[in-house]
Parts: C-alpha cells; sequence; structure tokens
C-alpha cells in the first residue's frame, strides 16, 4: 500500500488494472485521453487505440461477452458516436464487467460544445457513477466492473474537466488477476432482434428499478450532517467546491451515483434542512429528479448553465461572501492558443489564404488555422464533418465548388472523414479533401492512430495508406505536398481545386512537437536587411515578433521551419548555423 | 492547516506542468494533503496556462479563484498581470520578466502594455521578479526556465532544500538532471 498523485485519469486506470481490467479500446479525446494511455503502461491488460468511439465501444463489448472485464473511455462528443453500441448493449448487457468512461468538458477547456453526458445513462438506461477526485476515481472505477456483472449491464463512469485532470492522493493495491468467464452461447440475451429484445426491454426495465433500490442503501450516496440550515445536493467536482465554500454551515447529500437516482433517500435528507440547494455543473439533472419528486429545492434559478461551478460561486450565491482581490489597470490582451513554432498546418493554411477558397473545418489542432492572422476555417462542427459538409455545400452550390476545400487530419480522416470522402466519390461531387497528415493525433497529445504504424504501445504495425485508400475508395486525383514548401502547396492545391473531378491531397510533414523530429537551428533575422514591412507575420507564428520596427525571431522557440523565409522579399530572414 | 493555495501561471510550451509535478512531489514528501488541477488540451498550444497547487491538511476544491491564491508563480509578465486577481490582498507573485507577445500582439490588433510590473506593484501586492530565462541559459538550456522559477519559490517557502532536490531527482531524466539541478540553485540563490 502506498499513497501516489494521480491525476483522475491515471487513478482510473489504476482501479480498473487493480479490479482484473483485460482489454480497453478507446479513442483519444481531452479530458479523458489519459485514462487509456495509463492503461497501456501495465502489460497485463490488452489496450489499443480504435479508429473511432463506435469502434471501441463494440471491440470492449465484445470482449465483455467473451469474459473479459473491458473498458472504453472518451470525451463527452464521442459517447455521441459510441451511441448506437451503448443503448443496445443496454439490452444485451454483459458477461464480465463493462465500464464505459466519459469525460465532460464544463467551460470547455477543450471541445466543441458543453452536453451533459448524464442525459446519455438515463436514455440508454444505464447505471452512472461520478467520482470526486482521484481516490473516487480509482474506487469507483472498481465498483463499477463489480457492479456491471451485479446487474448484467454496462455502467458509465462519468468524470469531468477538474476530477480528471486534478491530481490528488490516492492509495493503490495489487491486481486481483481473474479468469476469463466462460461464454455460454445464449441467442435470447446477445442478439437483438424484435423477438428478443422485445423480452430483453422488460428486463433492462426491472433492472433500473433494482439499481434505483441499490441506489437508496449504496454506501457512494453519503450523507453528511453539520449544520441543518442549508442543505446541500451533489455530486463529482462540485461536492468539493460546496465543501470548501460551505464547510460545516452546510449538510451534505453527495451522490456518487447519479442514475439512476434514490428517491426515499433524496427525500429524507431534504426532509432534515432547512433550505435545500442542488449543486451541479451543465444541466438540471439532479434538481429535475428532485422536482419530478416533490422535493423542493434551490437549483439553476440561482446558478447557471453554462461553464463551471466554484467555490466562490457558491460562497457567493449561498453566503453572499466575496473574496478581496487586486488587479492592475491595464488593458490586458488576450492570449487564444495558436498553432505552435514550425507547425505544419501554417503553410498549408497561408497557401489556403493566398487561393481564397472556402474551408471547411474539422476537429484538431488545426481549428487554430480558424483565428488571425490565417483565419482560414469557415465551419467546424464535428469529427469528420468537414468531408461530408464540403460534400452537401458542392452538391447544393455547384457553381462554387471549384471554390473551396475540405481539411481534415490524418486521425479525424480515419475515425469518420473516409465515409464522407466515400460519399464525395459515389456520390461525385467536385470537392477537394486536404488530408493534414502530421503522423500523430496531436491535439489530444501525440497518440498513435492506424496511419502512423505503431500501436499505442509503440510496437509497429501495418499502417494505413492514405494515398492508397483514396484511390481504392474512388478517388483518381490523389497528391502529397510538403506544407513548409509554399510554392509547392499553392500550385498543388490550386491545380486540385480546379480540376473537373474529386481531389484528395495529402498535406505531410510530421507533427513539429514530435520527440523523434530532427530540428534545424533557429532562423535569425539580419537587422540590416529587414525592412519591417511585417509580411513575415502574416503567417501567425509566436516565435515571431517586432522590435523596434524589425522582425525579431524567439530562438527559444523557432525550430528552422524557415515558412518565414519563403515571406520575406528582402532576403532578410537567415538559416541559423548548426552547432 | 489551513489550505495553502499556489498558482503557476504561464504561456503554453513553457513547462508550467513539470513545475507543478515538482510542486506536488515536494509537497507530498513533507506530508501534506496536495491537490494539483492542471489544463490539458487546446490552451496547451501557446495559450495562457494555468496550474493550481493545494495543500494543508484536507483540501477540498482542487481550483483558486479570484482573492485565493497565497502565492503565483508567473513564468511570463504578461501572464501575472492576467492572474493577479487570483492572489490574496497580502499575497506574493512570482514573475519572471520573460515577455512573450500574445498572437493579438503579433497581428498588431493589441499592444503589448508598458510597465507591467510597476503596474503590478503599485497594486500593494509583494512581488519578485527575476529574470529566469538568463539563468536558465546559465544553467545549460532556455527550456529550464521552469526549474529557475521553482528554485525561486523554493526559497519563499517553508520546506527543506533538500526536499525540492530529492522531488527534480524524481521528476526529471537522469541525462538532464545536472543541468535542471544547476537552473534550481540558481533560481535559489537569487531569489531574495
Amino acid at each position: 500500500m502506498s499513497k501516489k498523485l494521480l491525476i483522475g485519469n491515471e487513478a482510473v486506470a489504476r482501479g480498473l488494472y487493480e479490479a482484473g481490467l483485460r482489454v480497453a479500446s478507446s479513442y483519444p479525446g481531452t479530458p479523458s485521453t489519459e485514462i487509456t494511455e495509463c492503461i497501456a503502461k501495465y502489460d497485463d491488460v490488452y489496450s489499443e487505440w480504435a479508429p473511432n468511439e463506435k469502434v471501441a465501444l463494440e471491440v470492449a463489448a465484445g470482449a465483455a461477452i467473451a469474459g473479459a472485464r473491458s473498458f472504453c473511455g472518451m470525451k463527452h462528443v464521442g459517447l455521441n458516436v459510441a451511441a448506437d453500441p451503448l443503448f443496445t448493449a443496454s439490452y444485451t448487457g454483459v458477461n464480465a464487467g463493462l465500464v464505459i468512461g466519459v469525460a465532460d468538458d464544463p467551460g470547455m477547456h477543450s471541445s466543441q460544445n458543453e452536453q451533459d453526458s448524464r442525459h446519455y445513462a438515463k436514455a440508454s438506461k444505464l447505471m452512472m457513477l461520478e467520482p470526486s477526485d482521484s481516490e473516487e476515481c480509482l474506487q469507483f472505477a472498481k465498483l463499477a466492473l463489480s457492479l456491471s456483472e451485479q446487474f448484467d449491464a454496462p455502467v458509465i463512469l462519468r468524470l469531468t474537466t477538474r476530477v480528471a485532470h486534478s491530481r490528488s492522493l490516492v492509495e493503490v493495491s495489487e491486481r486481483e488477476e481473474l479468469d476469463l468467464k466462460p461464454y455460454t452461447k445464449d441467442p435470447m440475451k446477445y442478439v437483438m432482434m424484435p423477438g428478443m429484445a422485445i423480452k430483453k426491454h422488460v428486463v433492462v426495465e426491472q433492472r433500473i428499478l433494482d439499481q434505483v433500490a441499490w441506489a437508496e442503501t449504496a454506501d457512494i450516496n453519503r450523507e453528511e450532517y453539520y449544520s441543518t440550515d442549508i442543505g446541500v445536493i451533489t455530486s463529482g467536482i462540485t461536492y468539493t467546491y460546496a465543501k470548501e465554500a460551505l464547510g460545516e454551515n452546510a449538510s451534505y447529500l453527495k451522490l456518487g451515483c447519479v442514475y439512476p437516482l434514490p428517491v426515499e433517500k433524496i427525500r429524507a435528507f431534504a426532509a432534515k434542512c432547512k433550505k435545500v440547494y442542488v449543486l451541479e455543473e451543465l444541466d438540471p439533472f439532479l434538481e429535475e429528479h428532485c422536482r419530478q419528486n416533490g422535493i423542493e429545492v434551490i437549483g439553476k434559478e440561482a446558478f447557471t448553465l453554462q461553464g463551471e461551478y466554484s467555490q466562490s460561486l457558491i460562497a457567493k450565491v449561498i453566503l453572499g461572501r466575496e473574496d478581496k482581490s487586486v488587479a492592475t489597470d491595464l488593458d490586458i490582451p488576450a492570449r487564444p492558443p495558436v498553432l505552435c513554432a514550425g507547425c505544419p498546418h501554417r503553410g498549408l493554411f497561408y497557401a489556403l489564404k493566398k487561393l481564397n477558397v472556402f474551408v471547411s473545418g474539422d476537429i484538431g489542432c488545426y481549428t487554430l488555422g480558424a483565428l488571425a492572422p490565417l483565419g482560414m476555417i469557415d465551419t467546424c462542427i464535428c469529427m469528420g464533418a468537414s468531408v461530408s459538409a464540403l460534400h452537401g455545400r458542392n452538391k447544393a452550390d455547384e457553381a462554387n465548388a471549384k471554390k473551396s476545400v475540405a481539411v481534415i487530419g490524418d486521425s479525424t480522416f480515419i475515425h469518420s472523414g473516409v465515409t464522407g470522402l466515400i460519399d464525395i466519390a459515389y456520390n461525385q461531387s467536385n470537392s477537394t479533401v486536404i488530408i493534414l497528415d502530421n503522423s500523430i493525433t496531436g491535439m489530444t497529445g501525440h497518440q498513435d492512430n492506424p496511419t502512423t504504424g505503431k500501436t499505442i504501445k509503440g510496437d509497429p504495425t501495418t499502417a494505413v495508406s492514405l494515398e492508397l485508400l483514396a484511390k481504392a475508395v474512388g478517388i483518381d486525383r490523389v497528391r502529397v505536398i510538403d506544407p513548409y514548401n509554399l510554392e509547392e502547396c499553392e500550385t498543388v492545391l490550386r491545380e486540385e481545386i480546379e480540376a473537373d473531378e474529386p481531389s484528395v491531397v495529402i498535406s505531410r510533414r510530421p507533427c513539429a512537437l514530435l520527440k523523434y523530429v530532427k530540428h534545424k537551428p533557429p532562423m535569425h533575422v539580419d537587422p540590416n536587411k529587414c525592412v519591417g514591412c511585417k509580411m513575415c507575420m502574416k503567417i501567425g507564428c509566436p516565435a515571431i515578433s517586432m522590435k523596434d520596427k524589425k522582425s525579431v525571431i524567439d530562438f527559444t522557440q523557432c525550430v528552422g521551419c524557415a515558412v518565414c523565409s519563403q515571406l520575406c522579399k528582402f532576403d532578410a530572414i537567415k538559416e541559423g548555423e548548426a552547432k | 492547516m489551513k489550505t495553502k493555495s499556489i498558482m503557476i501561471v504561464g504561456v503554453g510550451g513553457q513547462g508550467t506542468l513539470l513545475a507543478s509535478r515538482l510542486l506536488g512531489a515536494a509537497l507530498i514528501s513533507v506530508g501534506y494533503d496536495v491537490k494539483v488541477s492542471e489544463v490539458h488540451g487546446m490552451s496547451q498550444r501557446g495559450g495562457s496556462v494555468v496550474t493550481y497547487v493545494k495543500y494543508g491538511d484536507k483540501v477540498d476544491s482542487p481550483i483558486v479563484q479570484k482573492g485565493q491564491a497565497d502565492l503565483i508563480l508567473a513564468f511570463e509578465q504578461l501572464e501575472a498581470a492576467r492572474w493577479l486577481p487570483f492572489l490574496k490582498t497580502d499575497g506574493t507573485i512570482i514573475a519572471n520578466t520573460q515577455q512573450i507577445d500574445p498572437m493579438p500582439v503579433v497581428t498588431g490588433v493589441a499592444t503589448y502594455p508598458d510597465g507591467v510590473l510597476d503596474a503590478i506593484r503599485e497594486t500593494g501586492v509583494k512581488l519578485r521578479d527575476i529574470d529566469a530565462l538568463s539563468l536558465a541559459v546559465e544553467a545549460g538550456s532556455a527550456k529550464a526556465v521552469n526549474v529557475v522559477l521553482i528554485g525561486v519559490m523554493a526559497a519563499h517557502m517553508d520546506i527543506d532544500r533538500a526536499v525540492w532536490e530529492q522531488a527534480i531527482r524524481e521528476t526529471v531524466p537522469a541525462k538532464f538532471l545536472e543541468m535542471n539541478l544547476k537552473a534550481f540553485d540558481l533560481g535559489y540563490q537569487n531569489a531574495q
């Protein structure tokens, strides 16, 4: 037994490992990624990155039916992709335990929407646990696997960003080795056709009733009594905020299981407190349950549907208390995230800017190409939508088809871009799809994917050839360019956009942050030649700034990609000398 | 002990996460309950980044809000000013004098304000400014700015120097150990 300071995701991985996990299949997504990255460090567990969340959940469901304790992890929007197997896995149930980890992102630190995954638990009729800190992440992960077996159904483990990415102390213990549970052929359980599913639906509804009965007495739905002037019904990270804000001025009902919810336990708690608040981020999920059961509470009317809660928000609303603070009277410019120095996406976006086209965008680092000064993304909806939405646009407005492209990363293309490309080929729209192949899943912090030739453990494996894949689905025009070469980018893109048939351009250059990428020495500006025209600033490189009306390059950031020097008309930007 | 709050703020890519890891390791080894809240993902790409570190007998919330930080360690001047409202009015802010232009300044729609450190000092908080980049270069790598700053912070905290050095040994790769220990030492020596 020893205590470790782990982020919530790492603690989930540890808990699953200790509980005899055998198979994990996931798709990366902030803030969930590190769960599976940490599982991959355990050699006793088979782990993988799947092409997308639907595949991942099906892999995990198949493994659970085969008798292995299994896990599938994703971010909130990934659960949309995995929703199809989710709803029916609820009917088939499991054999060995199956836990689905989903990480929501209130405040949208790194997401395109703020959806509340708890609705999925209710909609798919699956139990959902929600830990408050890393110790609970470990304990609830273990509990979820055993509850999954107890109730013969997958269990969802919901985290939010602050739980997933906060470190707190965790007591670790040894792994329990479990054999594969025997699989028995049982079509009434595992083959969901109408005849079987009709019967299984009855089982599902009874299971929810059984789980409610469990929730009424479960230890993880815990009451803590101090002053009963204020009662707080809460769960997850918000419990820690409430404790810090209110301390012993309130009593707490901390719900570790957020679906299904107990009724009598909540009613009894509320009856003991003078004024009862429901504290929960995002939607009024607990609150509506209370109201539905006639329990009087104060909820969203005093708080917010948007963003994160905090100890300060709770103290202000409930106690009217605010901490004193100071500020300068400076006008502080915002610091939005940017494409890194040497990012291969930069040159490609600059070429697109010169061509002045509509850009159908996607999810990844390159979404940052939407921001000034490049400003070259017109739309961004969800994983894979760049390709299919471009097809739709070009069918709707064929006259302008030659003024538009889609941009999509290698991993995102495999996730769900290739199906859109098949639509382009099959239904023939004059679309140009640019695959930004930086040889890694970048934004989530460098995960391998089916195009990189390496598994989650870094072992060599077969790699999808994007060129052959594009050709195989029926795209005849497939070309590869180097995004560090601005002239090549512009020429090839112009030709492919103007061609009278669909085309794929693969912009290929590994992410500048990859450890194996050898960088050139930093560039530098010859102040005698620089006239301060700011041409080099047009690519929005964070390593370039103006000092005393001359351009300067920050040697700590520059990786010598030389894209800026291709813009300089005065030959002022020089390659650095190798040390 | 009542919970204390530290914030480490900077620009994505400056190594704030390693700094918070070192701090967390040092605090645990002296027996505190510790919570560290990091932000991963998009804002790591050159955006404004913040890590919260809280310690005491029992820590509840992992995050720090306005007027709650006992100490802020800022890796960049503008970020020091941005997060200043999170400092307690009697708190201490340690600011690296490095300036990194945010993109709105690079593109010319905003200007990097003059006199940032003076403006911070005028609010009445305790400010210690330090050129950590030069010290990092002196130690052997511009990338060691984070460890220099940890050295400065260590000198402002009530934890044995040996504890910090042990945390560095356990956290950084062996081949960079000597350089990082030197960076820590330079920060520590130049802290006051």
